[in-house]
């Protein structure tokens, strides 16, 4: 670690893994409601466990993205974070704000949360993910420009690179369209332009600039590749994912009451969509396949390696899926959805957060890379993890698509939840993998305080080839 | 530069450093290899949605016709004929660059850029009579084409001159030269791009009957 201020980054890390841990086991309670519809009712309801399940994914994926902002920015920059204090101070001011409000969702009604937290003066409660009462949204928006600023001064008074620009651009989008949560209009079409305006264009759009970055990041450090080689990818692949993502927010305007065109544009622009994710895996194999130096943390290059390759399936292959307006005119909302939404975002937002805390974390510790056992622990973990979410995804698809024809495309289509009943059996092999899945997270914490022998330091094959020619 | 597999001798893309010394090499394609990536994504974009439009045509051959009439021919070979202009002047910048003209490459690029600037006002013109009529996205699958596929390519000629206006702004700062002008290959690639697409959308939207 180079500079001081980096080791903020390590507070981010842990809350998001935290929370992490948090959101899996909301998942895998949920997941089992699906089957056994009151378990723990009417403690925590489907409703509220689903809430969390996914405002603790956005939150800790958000942790994730700051941390390794705190701890790639000054490196990147060539300079100290331009205000440390400002850093841990916003961090405990999110994450408290955070705790409160889970802590609301789970003990009070949510109509009394609105309620306690004068919702009404500024109504922008009760809509999918972006549930957050609107103290809680103006705390994003202070945490997010605080953050911003503090970035934003670190880079503007540092060295520039393409690395730290892509990720500020991102940052910076990342925050602007949040302030759509403020907008909620009587219209419920318009409302859903600009509820997508957030959700879309946060994960199909800026997010995808902060998850190239800071992959691009990790790959510079663990091959030794050339910069301008990067760099060159890097700017590929962002205007890639805005051409194709920005406009592709249409495909989300299908049926929701808007003009026809949506369904041209839409299915057009987002079937391109997979391509920066192909690219993406192009670029990592590419870049560790040219390595100038085996880097002692062979966990980080796994998740790298591993989060192209997710993401290109999950975000790529399965988006594809049901992405044209024909498909999707069937498959909208069903369990198809559900199965792109996990696959996508863990290969994409979670597996880059990981990767960055796998390589980041044991040098913010003081040593270049766990030693040998906890590394191979990681590596089991990472296996667990993604193994079982491509089983997740695939029970999902497989409930999906019996859901699509049961319920929408059979000569007697039957209601939604005698279609469901039918599906039990696909939704008990996806809690199964779902608890494999908690068991890889927790080997992933564990690997973090096993005990072993230390690895050898940085292993410059250019300096090996030179020594044996 | 002759590589088997573009994408995987990605790599072996000359850095500015290198360009000097391998520039008289012969090389497959003019210009940085990134942009070839980005013109090939640009053109598979235009290609589904050039699909898209046959397709539609096909179904509702007697609607297209109809409304086809309704398009300003004139103006389209106008913007046709500036276009193909502007790129004329766009080979002529990147010939003097190579004479180690600055002077007369940064001119050239200005005029191509005049020729632009003449395309969208133009193009402008011509969505002004029709959003006046009170044609929009939703009057018929025509329109919808006919403004979407234009539209499109609208912002990537206003993309296209930002890009010839970033490279005459280093040619300005002698960035560029007879032995190093990979830049303002291109910049020029890109901007045949933009002029090659108009090239097909032109008979394609406004002609073909």
């Amino acid at each position: 670690m180079k500079y001081q201020s980096q080791s903020i980054a390590r507070l981010y890390f842990i809350a998001a893994i935290a929370l992490f841990i948090g959101q899996i086991l909301f998942g895998v309670t949920m997941g089992l409601q699906y089957v056994w519809g009151d378990f723990l009712f009417p403690a925590i309801p489907f409703n509220v466990a689903r809430m969390v399940h996914t405002n603790l994914l956005i939150v800790w994926l958000l942790f994730g993205f700051m941390g390794a902002a705190y701890y790639l920015i000054p490196e990147e920059s060539e300079r100290e974070l331009f205000a440390p204090w400002l850093a841990k101070l916003m961090f405990w001011i999110f994450l408290v704000a955070g705790a409160l409000t889970i802590l609301g969702y789970l003990l009070v009604p949510y109509a009394t949360l609105a309620e306690m937290t004068m919702d009404d003066l500024l109504p922008t409660m009760g809509r999918e993910f972006l549930e957050q009462p609107t103290i809680t949204k103006i705390g994003i928006v202070i945490v997010a420009l605080a953050f911003l600023f503090n970035i934003g001064m670190t880079i503007l008074t540092g060295r520039k690179t393409v690395i730290n620009l892509v990720l500020l651009t991102g940052l910076t989008g990342l925050a602007v369209f949040f302030l759509f949560a403020f907008y909620v209009p009587d219209n419920l079409v318009l409302d859903k332009y600009f509820w997508w305006f957030v959700v879309h264009l946060w994960v199909e759009g800026v997010w995808e600039l902060i998850m190239a970055s800071m992959l691009a990041y990790v790959l510079i450090k663990v091959t030794g590749v050339d910069r301008e080689v990067i760099e060159k990818w890097l700017y590929i692949i962002i205007a890639m994912a805005l051409i194709s993502g920005l406009v592709g927010t249409g495909h989300h305007f299908f049926w929701i009451g808007t003009p026809d065109y949506w369904q041209w544009l839409g299915s057009i622009f987002s079937a391109l969509e997979p391509i920066p994710f192909f690219m993406m895996t192009l670029f990592a194999f590419n870049v560790v396949n040219k390595r100038r130096r085996n880097h002692p943390n062979k966990a980080a290059v796994l998740w790298a390696l591993g989060t192209a390759v997710m993401a290109f399936l999950g975000a790529g292959v399965w988006g594809f899926l049901h992405t044209l307006a024909p498909v999707n005119f069937y498959t909208h909302g069903t369990q198809i959805t559900a199965a792109h939404g996990h696959m996508a975002f863990y290969g994409a937002y979670v597996m880059v957060n990981l990767t960055v805390i796998s390589y980041a974390m044991p040098i913010i510790r003081g040593k270049q890379a766990n030693n040998e056992r906890a590394q191979v622990i990681e590596m089991w973990s990472f296996w667990l993890m993604t193994v079982s979410m491509v089983f997740i995804t695939l029970f999902l698809t497989g409930a999906g698509i019996l859901q699509v024809y049961l319920q929408r495309y059979s000569e007697a289509p039957l209601p939604f939840i005698v279609v469901q009943e039918k599906l039990a059996l696909f939704y008990w092999l996806r809690e199964f993998a779902g608890l494999v899945f908690l068991v890889g997270l927790i080997l992933y914490v564990y690997s973090f305080f096993a005990k072993g022998k230390e690895v050898e330091i940085v292993e410059d094959l250019d300096m090996k080839k030179a020594v044996t020619s | 530069m002759a590589c088997p597999n573009t994408v995987l001798c990605m790599s072996s893309i000359p850095t500015s450093s290198e360009t000097a010394v391998i520039e008289n090499e012969p090389k497959l394609l003019p210009g940085d290899l990134a942009i070839w990536f980005f013109i090939f994504m640009e053109l598979l974009v235009f290609a589904i949605a050039f699909l898209a439009y046959a397709i539609m045509r096909a179904q509702h051959v007697e609607l297209f016709n109809q409304y086809q009439l309704t398009l300003n021919k004139e103006s389209g070979a106008a913007n046709t004929i500036l276009l193909i202009t502007s790129s004329y002047f766009v080979i002529r910048a990147v010939h003097a660059i190579r004479a180690d003209q600055v002077k007369a490459c940064i001119n050239n690029l200005y005029i191509a850029v005049g020729f632009g600037t003449g395309f969208l006002l133009l193009k402008s013109l011509e969505y002004y009579d029709k959003f006046s009529e009170g044609i929009g996205m939703s009057t018929n699958t025509f329109y919808m084409f006919y403004l979407s596929l234009t539209l499109f390519h609208f912002f990537h000629v206003i993309l296209g001159m930002v890009i010839l206006f970033a490279v005459i702004i280093k040619a300005k700062q002698g960035k560029y030269s007879a032995s190093n002008h990979t830049g303002v290959e291109t910049g020029a690639s890109y901007w045949h791009m933009v002029d090659l697409v108009w090239i097909i959308l032109f008979p394609l939207v406004y002609i073909i009957r």
